[in-house]
């Protein structure tokens, strides 16, 4: 039973929460790693990508929610999502065109790339508060809850309480889905297959007759739609505020790098590293403690970092690995 | 062309009377920075009070008060404390009716106040280092300590059987100090706080926090932030991962907005916030609705508590010098006398004149304790079918 117990409260609070901040992490770190392997560059304005594309969706479930639109039992945002991943990918093309482009045809270095996107982030912030403000806005309008606490204590009589929210389910859910298609359609298609050509060698690319133009802009819709889906899901799960996507962007780069930057299969696994990581090194384990070791009764919280710290833990792993294996878990590149 | 109007206006009124002189005094506000919301009510009810006494012609010899205006930011000590020195040395102000927020007050009355013994009543400073702050006897303050609020809240809980709770408060000087001050208390009276964690405002995700405070455990978990901040997140956290079942709200968290946003979840839990009841705050409301401002902000009646009181002192003690008057103050606001609330600061002046003692009660049932701060009345509020209900003031 005490077992049993401790299974629970570790499931409740780092298993399942790790997962989908996992599942986040990943599919935004697909992004950034797209971008890097395609285009070369570390896209600093990803985050603010990520807050843009969720402001838009707000937006649209908004105007449904006004015509009375509902997705029965599920998040309205989720019908809104198609709508805000074309806007999102509108404006990354709009962005290529305006300032991208420009970089490209002059063939600046990546550290000159990457101030850009940083100009860029700071343009899209702005856009993103001007668009739909600064404040917390919960616009998770579906069943909150799978099993919630209550439901689970009268089912099996434990003393831990275990929660499974809708919006965990359909992140994971989503999640899985995305990156099915994501890895069909770089692996099947003639344009998946031509932009990891374009990837591997530039040059030879454009020698057999590869439309780099084309390349270009796939991988910015791409990215686009994968930036929305990951910020929805986030805002979905957690809260949408203006602002907390760019606090995201540390996570993000370090689950890419952990992964492999420029390798979509690490930037998976990444994401779940630095999640699992973040949360279970935060966490305070006493109560576990106590369930596992009965005779021992802990002084202190059995916390190995206060969760002010969370954000130190990504920090801390990303400048280990860049240290000690730079390629990542699975061989990215550097260039 | 001001200038011009003050000296004629100047003449005019030396024409009336002989001995009748023109008081000045501080209004010391925060009209710039993070709470610059809250000021102009509080400068308009400190007004209001300034020019009832002025009109009434009964202030000492037929004195006149005159309002000057200082902006004591609420986060710059440097520039609360050059606004307090504009005050004290270039309009000669006989009292500073302020500062605002803690940080501001303290700068102004050690670099200020102090050096040129010039009485502070602040209507607005919460903290509980004010209490034992060296102050020359010129400090008091018409609002109540946060550590006044720990004990309330501390015995609110004990009153309810529940003998230990988890606190988180948000990572600055209002939420550490009350979490501080309540974890005192409770200790003291025989409770056990079982974790005592910070949060920072402004996230996205409280999981984490929220799990250290569910591993720690406890009956209740004792919620010192803000609503419109980590406060909310912190809260739908431990409400979505069962982790808490019971909660306790201090002032930062009482607010429409909760009942909004969580009013089902929460029935069963409860909280305190300060604020008076009684007829001296109705009557305040009333006249400040007549003035064309909003007197229910937060702190209004407090401006013009503080205000009162310091003229109402200068009456008592028949002098506007500060050394003189200061050791008036505590008389005037704690009696024993006839009470004297809103609207009737002529009746109160006339009554000093005569020799008879005053109680000033004001707008929000002023009483000082200690070192010269208000008691201060608590109203506990209780959720009950989805609804903020008032239990009682205590």
């Amino acid at each position: 039973m005490e077992l049993i117990n401790a299974l629970v409260a570790v499931t409740n609070y780092v298993i399942i929460p790790a997962t989908a901040y996992g599942a986040q992490l990943a599919l935004g770190a697909l992004g950034v790693t797209l971008i890097y392997s395609i285009l070369r560059f570390s896209n600093f304005a990803h985050g603010d990508t990520m807050a843009f594309g969720t402001g838009v969706v707000i937006l649209i479930t908004w105007g449904f929610q006004a015509m009375g639109i509902s997705f029965g039992p599920l998040p309205t945002a989720l019908l809104a999502l198609p709508f805000g991943i074309a806007v999102t990918a509108a404006l990354m093309l709009g962005t290529d065109k305006v300032v991208y482009q420009y970089y490209r045809k002059v063939r600046a270095a990546p550290v000159v790339m990457v101030m850009v996107s940083v100009g860029v982030m700071f343009v899209m912030n702005a856009l993103t508060r001007f668009l739909i403000g600064v404040d917390q806005i919960n616009f998770d309008d579906g069943t909150r809850f799978v099993i919630n606490a209550r439901q689970w204590r009268d089912m099996t009589g434990l003393h831990e309480p275990l929660t499974l929210r809708s919006t965990q389910v359909i992140t994971v859910v989503t999640a899985i889905i995305t990156v099915a298609a994501l890895f069909w359609f770089l692996g099947k298609t003639r344009t998946g297959k031509s932009m990891r050509a374009f990837s591997d060698n530039e040059d030879l690319a454009l020698l057999s007759g590869i439309d780099p133009n084309k390349v270009v802009a796939v991988t910015w819709i791409i990215t686009g739609a994968l930036a929305t889906i990951a910020g929805t899901l986030y805002g979905l799960d957690k809260s949408f505020k203006a602002f907390t996507y760019f606090q995201l962007l540390l996570p993000i780069f370090a689950s890419a790098i952990v992964g492999g930057i420029g390798n979509p299969v690490g930037a998976i696994a990444g994401g779940f590293v630095i999640s699992f990581s973040e949360v279970g090194l935060t966490y305070a384990w006493k109560k576990v403690a106590t369930y596992l070791v009965p005779s021992w009764e802990p002084d202190g919280l059995v916390q190995l970092l206060s969760t002010d710290y969370k954000y130190a833990v990504s920090f801390t792993i990303l400048i280990l690995v860049l240290i000690f294996k730079p390629t990542g878990l699975f061989k990215g590149k550097i260039v | 062309m001001k200038k011009l109007l003050l000296a004629s206006a100047a003449i005019a009124l030396g024409a009336t009377g002989a001995y009748a002189d023109d008081v000045k005094m501080g209004v010391l506000l925060g009209f710039t920075g993070p709470l610059e919301s809250l000021a102009p009510p509080m400068a308009q009810g400190a007004e209001m009070a300034i020019k009832e006494v002025s009109d009434s012609g009964k202030l000492l010899g037929g004195d006149t008060v005159t309002a000057v205006r200082g902006d004591s930011t609420c986060v710059d000590a440097a520039a609360a404390t050059a606004a307090g020195e504009t005050l004290v040395t270039t309009d000669k102000v006989a009292g500073i009716m302020g500062a605002m927020c803690s940080g501001a007050t303290t700068a102004v009355l050690q670099n200020v106040a102090m050096p040129n013994g010039v009485v502070m009543i602040s209507p607005s400073a919460t903290s509980p280092a004010l209490s034992t702050l060296e102050d020359d006897g010129l400090f008091f303050r018409t609002a109540p300590s946060d550590a006044r609020q720990g004990e309330v809240m501390a015995d609110e809980i004990l009153e309810k059987g529940i003998k230990n709770v988890a606190v988180t408060y948000t990572n600055n000087d209002y939420g550490k100090g009350l979490a501080d001050s309540f974890e005192k208390a409770y200790k003291a009276k025989g409770g056990t706080v079982t974790i005592s964690a910070a949060h920072e405002d402004g996230k996205g995700d409280y999981s984490a926090e929220v799990a250290s405070l569910a591993s720690a455990g406890g009956d209740a978990l004792v919620i010192a932030g803000y609503i419109d901040q980590g406060g909310s997140g912190i809260l739908r956290g431990a409400l979505d991962t069962g982790a808490f079942e019971k909660f306790v709200f201090p002032d930062g968290m009482v607010s429409q907005t909760l009942e909004d946003n969580f009013g089902s979840e929460i029935n069963g839990s409860f909280g305190q916030l300060p604020d008076s009841a009684g007829d001296g705050m109705k009557t305040y409301l009333g006249m400040a609705e007549k003035a064309g401002f909003d007197g229910s902000s937060a702190y209004s009646g407090g401006a013009y508590d503080a205000a009162a009181l310091m003229l109402l002192a200068m009456q008592a003690a028949d002098s506007t010098d500060p050394k003189v008057y200061k050791d008036k103050v505590m008389e005037v606001a704690n009696g024993p006398g006839e009470k004297i609330y809103p609207g009737e600061l002529g009746k109160a002046l006339d009554l000093i004149k005569e020799g008879k003692p005053v109680d000033y009660e004001g707008a929000t049932a002023v009483n000082l304790i200690g070192n010269g701060e208000a008691a201060g009345t608590f109203r506990e509020i209780t959720i009950k079918d989805d609804k903020i209900e008032t239990v009682k003031y205590r």
